[in-house]
């Protein structure tokens, strides 16, 4: 019986997986529904066990099913064929820590996940206990992957100290900036990682109940988890005894609804608790006083899923990667006009320019790049001149930007610059959650001073006057929402003032 | 083509609720739920809400008119395409998509065709940023969209 691995990622579905799977099903070959390898311009990716080993074949239609099965068969060649995926540049090129086994193991299957090497860190973490796993994440250097690089043991160390009995641990898989796609794709092709991770976590600060806030355009990636929790459930992975020892800890996926400043860690809370998504002024912190007014870790699916690494590898071998203050990998996502794109998982210090021109080979549309854009929404638009920007906290911070979550998005040269920085302010009037006045009424006001800016009108003063709001909304916002949209508008006028001239 | 969801049945609406009462903040599932069974949230399931949370209705409406996955008007269109406006899909041309499918559809964002068979709304990010431009309709994910893939795609929608 031949073996195989089809993509059932949310690209690979949005891009016909479906219908192979029915034909794959028609032609009697019984398939494993896998997540994702990250190569997302080969998607739906095929994967089948021959004589000289796995092959791969990508992107795959539906039509094409019968002359793969048949080149497999004969042992000939296929415009499709693609050799073994590990033979790929893209993935050769990567340090695969958090995403090792994404795309390669079945996601609803513990006894796959434990066969690739899940577990180990949890087994580990019971060994060693609270003190101790809190010490390995602190000598890791781990930061919060979710966007604020927030060194995760403080927070850890935080919640454990906070005096209470009742604890939480609190997923934030709201991951809604554009260019970003890693948290969808772990749970929907590694969920295990991110259940262990957090139960890593639920023992290091002494919390038995944990969330999992996912947004409800995930719907693929809230199935994935939500099955897996319950095969964790059935095999005494989560439960009164973690893996047969004295600590108990259980988890709950709840379903965002639609709202972007949701995917604030307070904002978050809010929404958990059954209230309107709005931001809470800090202090206290969610370490504290965070969900139901306990002691609460908020940390990135990322974040959580790095976790397993580091205990069953150890500290330091984690912060052997990086450079600076920034340990270990990033799963970096490249996305918008780039010709391979998809999730790259590397140490960080890597170019901003290795990864657009490098791994990404340029834009898809074959125009050259003008503008990229790291960090979501709220993070700057970099031209090509900054390129030599490695990939770290610090080196972004240094060049007026931010790393964030790790999405990298790229333009070509027909983007109006004038254009997407009206589009952040529109965008964080949108998802203004209402609180603080800055973001409330700054992100409307600095949609029609562009708005006037790009019909002529007054344009110094109205030049004068964005700057003016932007400093305003910087240090007068309560979150990061209003507070990091000067980032996209600010760096579009500085390193593209000739798209807000005269038009 | 999605099934037409019940008319108001208070009965079924104080039955969601309670199974949300217990639930530590359970009233965004609980309106979360209303909606998977009525389509959206009628006016008098906000009453209904308020009184088995024991909070006021301004409260629950609050919480209601808060979330853009909510909707308080009335149920969508046989069909809703959402369409991916954020940036990673703006830079492979989700503008022009945008355009061709409110022209096709004779719709602006949020609007419901008169036959009720179509609602076009906007989206913020669907994860699928590699393969702009994206969207969903009714709830599946597409990829890669141009004028002539979403012709094809609204045109299978209708059979």
């Amino acid at each position: 019986m031949t073996r195989a691995r089809l993509s059932h990622d949310t690209v690979a579905i949005a891009l016909g997986g479906k219908a192979v799977a029915t034909a794959l099903a028609e032609a009697g070959v019984a398939v494993v529904p896998v997540g994702s390898r990250g190569l997302l311009w080969l998607e739906p990716l095929l994967e089948i066990e021959t004589a000289a080993g796995w092959q791969a074949f990508g992107p795959v239609e539906a039509a094409d099913v019968p002359s793969i099965l048949d080149a497999v068969k004969t042992g000939q060649g296929h415009a499709r064929a693609l050799g073994p995926i590990e033979d790929q540049p893209f993935l050769k090129a990567q340090t695969r820590l958090t995403f090792a086994r994404c795309g390669i193991v079945d996601p609803s299957s513990l006894d796959d996940y434990a066969g690739q090497g899940g577990l180990e860190g949890l087994k580990r973490a019971i060994a060693i206990g609270p003190k101790a796993i809190r010490d390995a994440v602190m000598a890791s250097g781990l930061r919060g992957r979710g966007g604020a690089g927030f060194p995760a043991a403080i927070k850890w160390n935080g919640a454990a100290d906070a005096p209470g009995d009742v604890k939480y641990v609190v997923c934030n898989a709201d991951e809604g900036d554009s260019g970003t796609f890693a948290d969808r794709m772990l749970m929907e092709g590694d969920p295990f990682a991110l259940i262990e991770g957090m139960t890593i976590a639920g023992i290091a600060v002494g919390a038995t109940q944990g969330y999992v806030y996912v947004r409800s355009e995930y719907p693929l990636a809230i199935a994935a988890l939500r099955r897996a929790i319950d095969v964790a459930r059935g095999h005494g992975l989560l439960g009164t005894r973690v893996l047969g020892s004295d600590h108990a800890f259980d988890l709950e996926v709840r379903v965002g609804a639609g709202s972007y400043v949701c995917g604030e860690e307070t904002a978050l809370l809010e929404s958990l608790e059954g209230r309107r998504g709005q931001v809470r002024a800090k202090p206290p912190l969610p370490v504290h006083a965070g969900l139901f007014g306990k002691p609460t870790v908020v940390n990135n699916v990322l974040t959580f899923a790095a976790a397993p690494t580091i205990l069953a590898r150890g500290g330091p071998a984690y912060r052997d990667f990086g450079m600076g203050r920034s340990r270990g990998t990033m799963p970096i996502q490249l996305a918008g006009d780039i010709k391979f794109g998809g999730l790259f998982e590397t140490p960080f210090g890597i170019t901003l320019g290795e990864l657009v021109n490098d791994i990404g080979g340029g834009t898809r549309s074959g125009r050259p790049v003008r503008a990229v854009q790291v960090g979501g929404p709220l993070g700057a638009y970099f031209p090509p001149a900054l390129f030599d920007t490695p990939f770290d906290y610090e080196a972004f911070t240094a060049k007026g930007g931010l790393i964030g979550h790790g999405g990298v998005v790229v333009f070509n040269d027909s983007v109006d610059m004038a254009r997407m920085a009206r589009f952040a302010m529109e965008f964080c009037a949108i998802e203004s959650c209402g609180k603080c006045t800055p973001c409330r009424i700054g992100s409307v006001r600095g949609m029609e001073t562009i708005d006037k800016i790009l019909a002529g009108t007054d344009r110094a003063a109205q030049m004068a006057l964005i700057r003016d709001l932007c400093d305003t909304m910087k240090s007068g916002s309560l979150c990061a929402l209003g507070g990091f949209v000067p980032y996209p508008v600010l760096s579009a006028i500085d390193h593209f003032p000739e798209d807000f001239g005269p038009r | 083509m999605t099934t037409a969801p019940p008319p108001w049945n208070e009965d079924r609406a104080r039955a969601i609720a309670g199974d949300h009462v217990a639930m530590p903040g359970g009233l965004l599932p609980a309106l979360q739920a209303i909606q998977t069974e009525f389509g959206f949230v009628p006016k008098p399931a906000i009453a209904v809400l308020a009184h088995a949370f024991n909070l006021s209705r301004a409260e629950v409406y609050g919480v209601a008119s808060f979330y853009h996955d909510l909707r308080l008007a009335g149920p969508p269109g046989r069909h809703v395409l959402k369409l991916c406006r954020a940036e990673a899909c703006q830079a492979v041309g989700a503008e022009r998509v945008a355009d061709d499918a409110k022209a096709r559809l004779k719709l602006d964002w949020g609007q419901t065709t008169g036959d009720g068979a179509w609602t076009l709304e906007p989206v913020y990010c669907l994860g699928l940023c590699a393969n702009g431009p994206s969207g969903l309709i009714d709830g599946e994910p597409v990829a890669r969209l141009d004028d002539a893939k979403l012709a094809g795609l609204i045109e299978g929608a209708r059979r």
